[in-house]
C-alpha cells in the first residue's frame, strides 16, 4: 500500500493544502483586515463613528459567519465557476475559503484592535492625528502582537476548512483523507493525513507564538 | 546659602509678577462653556456655564474632587470633548467653530499629558517623542534630532532606545512630557499627571513642569485633585465643584483666604477642626507669604512681653514664603491682648479672633 505513488500523492497533498491555506488566508486578510478596521473605527465609541455603516457591515459579517462552511461551499459554486472556471481542485476551493474566512478575520481583527488602550488613542487625538494616522500609526502597530496571534488562529481555521472541502473534490490532504479513509476505508492513509494536518497546525501556531513574542515590546 | 537662594527667588518672582501684570495676554478663554451628556433615560450636566481665562505664561491649576467635572473641562480645552454650549478661544480663535482640519492643526499647538502616561507601548522612548512630529509632517531626520533634544530636556538621553515597559512611572511621564513638547506647543495640558506617581517622583515631575514653564514660556494647565500639586507650582487656581467654578484667584490669595466652602474643604483638611480647643481668647494668625523671614510669634512674644499658647499650627514653606495658619491662645489679661492685637496690626499680619462656636 505504501508505494511511491501514495507517498507522492501525500506529498502533493501537503503542498496543495499549504497552497490553498496560505493563498486564501492572504486574500481573506486583504478583505478582512480593512473590514475589521472599519468595524472598530465606525463603532459608536470609535474614532470615526458611523453607526449605520457599522450596523450594516456587522450584520453582513454575522450573516456569512452563521452559514456552515459546507453549505457555503456548495452554495457559492456558481460564483466559483464564474471566477475560476471550475468547481473542483485546489484553485476552486480558494473562493469559498476566502468568502468564509474574511468575515471571521474581520471579527478577529476587530477584537485585536479593541485591545488597544483608549488612552493612547486619546493621546494621538490630542496631538492632532487624523483618522488615517490613528489607524496606521496607533491602532495597527499597537495591536500587532495580538494581530499576529489572531492570524495564527485564522490560518489554522482556514486549514481546517480546506480539509472539509475534500468532500467536493477540493484537493489537498483533506481530499486524500476523505477519498482513501472515508470512501475506501484505508484507515492508515487517513491516519497519516490527519497526523500531517496536526503537525502543520502545530507548526503554524508555534510560528505565530514565536513571532508574537518577538514583536511584543511589552514583554521584555 | 539656602536663604540667599530663597531671597533671590522671591525677588525674582516679584519682578516677574510685575512683568506679568504689564502684558497679560489671554491664551485660553472659556466662555459660557457647558457640557451635557445625553443618554436615553437622563441627562448629566458635566459642566455648567464655565467662564475662565488663562493667561500666557502662567501655570494655572484646576482643582476639584473626583466627579467635579475637571477631566471633562480639560478635554473641552482641546476639544477632545465637544462642549454642548459656549466657546473655547485658543489664541483668539474659537476652536468649537473650527473645521476638523483646522482643529487638528490647532491641537498641535497644545500638548497634553495624562495620568496613565498613554505612551505607545510598541515604540521606543525616542520614537514616542517622534510620534507627534510624524503627525505634523516633520521629516524623519528632523524629528529624530528634535526628539534627542527633548530627551535631554527631560534628562533621559540614556533611555532613547528603551521601550515604555522598561521604564518606571516617573520616566514614562518624562517621556510623555517630552512627547507633548515635541511640536513646540504654546500650552501644556496636564490631566492628573502626577496622580499615579509616588510623592518623590511627583515632586520631580512638578519641578520639571515648573522649569519648562520658566525656560520655554509654555503656559501650563494643571488638573488635579491634590492641593499640594497646586501649592507647589500654580500661579493661579480655579476650584471646580459640582460642574461649576466655585472660586478663581491667585494661588496665594485662595490659599490664605478661601471663600467658598469647597475651597475651605480642600485647603483646611479635616483635622483642622478646632472645636476641641478650650479657653476664652483665641486668635488665628494667617501666613500669606509676605511674612516669611520674620519669626512672627517669637517677635510678638518678645515685643509684647507676654506668653501665648500655640493651639494649632499648619504652615507651609512655598518658594521661601510662609503659608498657612496658626491658632494661638491669648492671655486673659486684657492689656496684654490689646498689645498683641496692636502688634499684629502694626506689622500687617492678618489675623482674626476665633470664637468657640466656629467650625
Amino acid at each position: 500500500m505504501w508505494n511511491e505513488t501514495v507517498i507522492k500523492m501525500i506529498g502533493i497533498g501537503i503542498l496543495e493544502t499549504l497552497y490553498m491555506t496560505f493563498l486564501s488566508s492572504f486574500i481573506a486578510y486583504l478583505i478582512g483586515l480593512p473590514l475589521g478596521v472599519l468595524l472598530v473605527t465606525t463603532d459608536q465609541d470609535g474614532i470615526a463613528p458611523r453607526p449605520l455603516l457599522n450596523k450594516v457591515v456587522g450584520v453582513i459579517v454575522n450573516l456569512i459567519r452563521s452559514v456552515p462552511f459546507i453549505i457555503l461551499l456548495i452554495t457559492v459554486m456558481p460564483i466559483t465557476r464564474f471566477i475560476v472556471g471550475t468547481t473542483i481542485g485546489s484553485n476552486a476551493v480558494v473562493v469559498p475559503l476566502i468568502l468564509a474566512s474574511a468575515p471571521y478575520i474581520a471579527r478577529l481583527v476587530e477584537s485585536s484592535l479593541k485591545e488597544v488602550d483608549q488612552g493612547v488613542i486619546e493621546a494621538a487625538q490630542s496631538m492632532g492625528a487624523n483618522t488615517k494616522q490613528i489607524i496606521f500609526k496607533v491602532l495597527l502597530p499597537e495591536a500587532k502582537p495580538s494581530l499576529v496571534i489572531g492570524s495564527a488562529i485564522a490560518i489554522t481555521t482556514i486549514l481546517g476548512y480546506s480539509a472539509m472541502s475534500g468532500f467536493v473534490g477540493g484537493g489537498g490532504l483533506g481530499d486524500i483523507a476523505i477519498r482513501y479513509g472515508y470512501y475506501r476505508g484505508e484507515t492508515q492513509i487517513a491516519l497519516v493525513t490527519v497526523i500531517l494536518m496536526v503537525l502543520i497546525v502545530q507548526a503554524i501556531q508555534e510560528l505565530g507564538d514565536r513571532w508574537m513574542r518577538r514583536t511584543d515590546k511589552r514583554l521584555n | 546659602m539656602l536663604s540667599i537662594k530663597y531671597y533671590f527667588n522671591t525677588v525674582l518672582s516679584e519682578i516677574m509678577e510685575v512683568e506679568d501684570l504689564k502684558n497679560l495676554k489671554p491664551i485660553i478663554e472659556l466662555v459660557g462653556l457647558s457640557k451635557t451628556y445625553q443618554s436615553k433615560d437622563n441627562t448629566v450636566k458635566a459642566l455648567e456655564n464655565i467662564n475662565l481665562t488663562i493667561y500666557e505664561g502662567e501655570i494655572f491649576g484646576i482643582i476639584g474632587l473626583s466627579g467635579a467635572g475637571k477631566s471633562t473641562l480639560v478635554r473641552c480645552i482641546n476639544l477632545l470633548e465637544r462642549p454642548t454650549e459656549g466657546a473655547v478661544l485658543f489664541d483668539g480663535a474659537n476652536l468649537a467653530s473650527m473645521e476638523k482640519k483646522e482643529l487638528l492643526k490647532a491641537r498641535q499647538s497644545m500638548g497634553m499629558i495624562f495620568q496613565q502616561f498613554n505612551l505607545l507601548m510598541q515604540r521606543t522612548a525616542l520614537d514616542n517623542i517622534c510620534f507627534p512630529l510624524e503627525i505634523a509632517g516633520v521629516s524623519k531626520k528632523e524629528a529624530k534630532q528634535r526628539a534627542e533634544e527633548l530627551l535631554e530636556v527631560v534628562g533621559l538621553s540614556d533611555k532613547a532606545n528603551a521601550y515604555p515597559s522598561q521604564l518606571s512611572g516617573g520616566q514614562k511621564q518624562r517621556i510623555a512630557i517630552a512627547r507633548a513638547l515635541a511640536t513646540r506647543p504654546k500650552v501644556l495640558l496636564c490631566d492628573e499627571a502626577t496622580s499615579a506617581l509616588d510623592p518623590t517622583t511627583t515632586r520631580s515631575i512638578l519641578s520639571l513642569l515648573k522649569e519648562i514653564n520658566q525656560k520655554l514660556g509654555i503656559t501650563i494647565v494643571v488638573i488635579t485633585h491634590e492641593m499640594k500639586v497646586i501649592e507647589e507650582i500654580c500661579n493661579r487656581v480655579a476650584i471646580i465643584d459640582k460642574s461649576q467654578i466655585a472660586e478663581v484667584g491667585e494661588m496665594e490669595e485662595v490659599f490664605v483666604k478661601p471663600k467658598s466652602k469647597i475651597a475651605k474643604q480642600l485647603i483646611f483638611s479635616k483635622d483642622t477642626h478646632i472645636d476641641s480647643f478650650v479657653g476664652e481668647h483665641k486668635c488665628r494668625i494667617i501666613f500669606d507669604g509676605r511674612t516669611s523671614f520674620e519669626p512672627v510669634i517669637a517677635n510678638m512674644v518678645l515685643e509684647c512681653k507676654t506668653p501665648v499658647n500655640i493651639l494649632f499650627a499648619d504652615t507651609k514653606d512655598i518658594d521661601g514664603k510662609a503659608f498657612g495658619q496658626m491658632v494661638i491662645q491669648l492671655p486673659d489679661d486684657e492689656l496684654s491682648r490689646k498689645r498683641i492685637y496692636a502688634y499684629l496690626n502694626s506689622n500687617q499680619i492678618i489675623y482674626e479672633e476665633v470664637k468657640d462656636d466656629v467650625e
